[in-house]
């Protein structure tokens, strides 16, 4: 039995029927077409799913679409709404060369700036601890951590 | 180092903002309308023959549009290996016999992903359950049981190299050892799940969309499969998120996606889920190796005698390169003046091996190394000076093998002794750390031809404009290593254009020209900047032919076409932009495009590879004595891969094989009950994640590479090599236990520290 959820996703609001059983990542990626948002396990082990609900990061595939009714969701692709200015998480990972095969980077965006938001400053081991549960095979996490900091340190020259 | 305006430089990559945005699609990020959804039937035993299947309580589920068995197929077999049909040993799905656990036995479409799936349930299979083999020694046994009917002893594939007289080089020796040495089973792991996605046009050929590093390849066997002409069958590489070897065959997926889509009318897409791919994806071949090697009493080397047994699983996949691949490099890094070689590829009831990341290389050079520096400590030279007295230099010949042009081996040796404080280090760290090295080198492409196309293995076609912009279309497939960008860099090196300048199309059989054998080996800045840099000299060819008429130019003058501009080199003010010297050219020739080819197919190389890479790694660890954990401290790593293009790019390899060597050394591997893997998350899989990774310093050594692109060469897969020899030195050097058996596990360091004799003679020091 389908139940009916209305959610904001990246600022627009939406209302979608969802089956009981479907995930949040199922409702992202195949009814609104939210390529940013992965599926790398679907087991909640390789985070490059990984959104924000309601300013939390969360593992979308893990998470039921029932439970976000009347809930904020950002995903990578709300991180720089008009498209054309990036968000500065996202022109660290371009600028130092932390993107690769990409399909882990919109979920390691959403992690560090579920870390930035709270730590704004963080050391390295800090923000290795924050994105440990985010798997990359391709760049040994090194130009990863270096973005981060990069971007911590843009966004608090931002906020000045 | 020769200067270039933009090879060598940072330079973003041409596609991290589509990724950094999530705007960049991967193949199932892709839909049609109409599209149906496809799942696999996977055997659940590890041997068995077929004896009936019935589909029909899964055909009469609602929504589902078509269920296939092998039955229903052209029954073809395939393999990368077409020079040799007999190599060729596996069906889009099974016939008459699985295999192993997971092998492909039907196929399902259906209108959503949930039907699809329980029509799977509805499939009845009896199968006759047959005895299984699940290692290479019992498969070789007299009476095994047999995978293959046309390959009665399990052994598919043998390779085998001899020169010098290696019994006579024993004779003479001072020293020799021999030693046994067992490597694992890993997965290539890379995070996006295999996709593919298939549609039938209206005129009934075949478009193709996979997450695919050989999209040739894939466009060939699903023809032969599907018993349809190659150019009836377009494929096209999305964004690939990461292959390492593991997707560089027709899988049972694209068959059927392309299979379902003709039958059906409709598009057909098939992902992976994880399960899947630990399950029964493909993996690094372990391998048994058996390696006697001799010295004089200085170090100098005298031979090597090397048997591998490489445990294949239950088809060949690339498995025949593997075997011939480890052969090449058991004669590599150091000079043996004899050397002998047999290496048997072998069935078992498991997942297929097949290519990863080195191809070979990890596993025969661990054995090189960990021999070398077992030598080392028995005969009291240091490890790195027993390796510059032996090591290759540039010119040396390797018989059956290859010839080795630039060669910074050397240089490397003594940088990553260097940087790390090596000579300090060997001697006074405290007890329970440890320093140790690894070297390797690696392949930039291979020159041989298995594949038996007819066409250049890397071609480029090159078009440029009166707007003074290009088009580069080739198909070299970009699966996140990045020649998209370190392809464009070469381009506009040579036509002194900017990125921003050129358009690049990539991976689509149907537009870009044949051929590209794909992205593996290390091939693709070699040989496909090759094709690139002559498309482009015929380009400026006819370039500077107008700028020479329109200024009545001497023809011995140089001609330059650099920053946009295209003029004599020693008379730049007679000179044109490039985009006037486009239009100008086209002018002189009634309109015709501006349109080169360029090609490369490497000739009197040697049978191997137009060029080698080297490199040394230094790992120090700490290793704890109470349960056998190793951390290690940091990384230090000297390479050649001649002239770095991209240096982000070349980094970010380097950064990423540290992350798999790792993993490979101490975390990573397959928990295997008989012919059942039973870690198939990676929650159980273990792959080092950033708290993991330890520091690590970088030094490149500056090389010229005659045969390379403005001297480039091989960068990234061989670099997955020394980290595993280097971590098991520097935990001898910590514990005295010295691993032949990786991975290296804290109950492998415990007992082989019992077993030790200063161990035994003071038990109650440890109790």
């Amino acid at each position: 039995m389908k139940q009916v959820i209305k959610l904001s996703v990246n600022g627009d609001p939406y209302t979608v029927a969802v089956d009981p059983c479907q995930t949040l990542n199922e409702v992202l990626r195949e009814e609104l077409n939210l390529t940013g948002v992965k599926l790398g396990c679907g087991s909640g082990d390789c985070g490059a799913c990984t959104v924000h609900v309601d300013g939390r990061a969360v593992s979308s595939c893990l998470t039921l679409a029932v439970e976000m009714d009347g809930k904020e969701i950002l995903t990578a692709e709300g991180l720089a709404p008009s498209g054309e200015t990036l968000h500065p998480i996202q022109e660290a990972f371009i600028d130092k060369g932390a993107i690769q095969c990409g399909f882990c980077t919109c979920g390691m965006e959403m992690s560090a700036l579920n870390l930035l938001q709270k730590n704004p400053s963080p050391t390295e081991t800090e923000i290795r601890e924050a994105i440990s549960g985010n798997l990359c095979r391709c760049t040994g996490y090194t130009k990863i951590v270096e973005a981060i900091s990069a971007a911590g340190e843009k966004m608090r020259e931002g906020d000045r | 180092m020769k200067e270039y305006s933009i090879v060598g430089k940072h330079v973003p990559r041409n596609d991290a903002r589509a990724k950094a945005t999530g705007s960049a699609l991967y193949t199932d990020d892709m839909k049609l309308p109409g599209m149906l959804h496809g799942r696999l039937l996977r055997s659940p035993l590890a041997h068995a023959r077929i004896v009936r299947i019935d589909t029909s309580r899964a055909e009469s589920l609602p929504g589902v549009r078509c269920v296939i068995t092998g039955e229903d197929t052209p029954k073809v077999k395939y393999g990368n290996w077409r020079l040799f049909p007999d190599t060729q040993d596996e069906y889009p799905l099974a016939v008459d016999k699985v295999r192993f656990i997971g092998d492909e036995v039907a196929a399902v479409a259906a209108v959503d992903l949930d039907t699809a799936e329980e029509a799977l349930g509805l499939i009845e299979v009896e199968y006759e359950e047959l005895p299984g083999v699940f290692d290479v020694d019992s498969a070789i046994r007299e009476g095994a049981p047999v995978l293959h009917d046309y390959c009665p002893n399990n052994v598919s594939v043998n390779r085998k190299i001899q020169y010098g007289d290696i019994d006579k080089a024993f004779a003479e020796s001072d020293y020799v050892r021999e030693d046994v040495f067992t490597v694992h089973a890993v997965s290539p792991a890379y995070l996006e799940p295999c996709s593919a996605m298939a549609q039938s046009d209206l005129d009934g050929r075949i478009t193709l969309w996979t997450s695919t590093q050989v999209p040739y390849i894939v466009q060939c066997l699903l023809a032969s499969t599907l018993k349809m002409r190659e150019n009836d069958i377009r494929v096209i590489k999305p964004y690939v998120g990461g292959g390492f070897g593991g997707k560089m065959e027709l899988r049972a997926w694209e068959f059927c996606a392309a299979f379902m889509a003709r039958k059906t009318g409709r598009p057909v897409k098939f992902t992976l889920s994880r399960e899947e791919e630990f399950l029964a994806g493909r993996r690094r071949h372990a391998m048994k190796l058996y390696s006697k090697v001799g010295f004089k009493k200085d170090g100098t080397l005298t031979g090597k005698d090397l048997r591998i047994h490489l445990d294949g699983g239950a088809y060949n996949a690339m498995g025949p390169t593997a075997t011939f691949l480890c052969g090449n490099f058991g004669a590599m890094l150091y000079r043996y003046p004899s050397y002998r070689f047999l290496g048997e590829h072998v069935y078992t009831n498991k997942p297929p091996a097949s290519a990863m990341r080195g191809f070979g290389a990890p596993q025969s050079i661990f054995a090189t190394e960990t021999q070398m520096n077992i030598a080392a400590e028995e005969l009291g030279i240091d490890p790195i000076e027993i390796r510059i007295k032996n090591a290759q230099v540039s010119g040396d010949e390797i018989p059956e093998v290859a010839t080795v042009s630039s060669c910074g081996f050397i240089e490397a040796l003594e940088k990553a002794a260097e940087m790390s404080g090596w000579k300090e280090k060997r001697k006074s760290l405290k007890d329970g750390r440890g320093i140790g090295i690894g070297c390797y080198s690696f392949i930039s492409g291979g020159v041989f031809n298995w594949f038996n196309t007819q066409y250049p293995f890397s071609a480029a076609e090159v078009r440029v404009f009166g707007d003074g912009t290009a088009h580069l279309l080739t198909m070299a497939a970009d699966i996140g290593q990045g020649c998209d960008t370190v392809l464009k860099q070469i381009l506009c090196e040579e036509l002194g254009l900017k990125m921003e300048d050129i358009r690049i199309t990539s991976a689509d059989t149907a537009t870009t020209p044949q051929a590209d054998l794909g992205a593996w080996g290390s091939r693709l800045t070699l040989m496909n900047g090759n094709a690139i840099v002559e498309a482009a000299r015929k380009i400026k060819a006819q370039l500077f032919g107008t700028v020479s008429a329109k200024y009545n130019l001497n023809v011995i003058y140089d001609m330059e076409c650099k920053n946009g501009r295209v003029y004599p080199a020693n008379k730049p003010d007679r000179g044109m932009s490039f985009a006037e010297a486009v239009a100008m050219t086209q002018k002189a020739n009634r309109g015709e495009p501006l349109v080169a080819f360029g090609y490369y197919t490497p000739r009197g190389k040697g049978l191997v590879t137009p060029a080698f890479s080297f490199g040394a790694q230094v790992a120090e660890v700490e290793v704890d004595k109470q349960t056998g954990i190793v951390e290690v401290k940091k990384f230090w790593t000297a390479h050649d891969c001649g002239t770095v293009v991209n240096p982000k790019a070349v980094e970010g390899q380097l950064e990423g094989a540290i992350q798999m060597g790792l993993g490979y050394t101490l975390s990573e591997q397959f928990i295997m009950d008989g012919g059942k893997t039973l870690n198939t998350h990676f929650l159980d899989y273990k792959m080092p994640n950033a708290m993991d990774m330890p520091p690590s310093e970088v030094a490149h050594i500056d090389t010229y590479e005659p045969e390379g692109p403005m001297g480039a060469k091989e960068a990234g897969e061989g670099l997955a090599i020394p980290t595993a020899p280097a971590i098991a030195e520097a935990v001898f050097h910590a514990t005295g236990y010295r691993c032949r058996d990786l991975p290296i596990t804290p109950e492998k360091i415990l007992n082989g520290m019992e077993e030790l004799p200063q161990a035994k003679s003071k038990p109650a020091a440890r109790k």
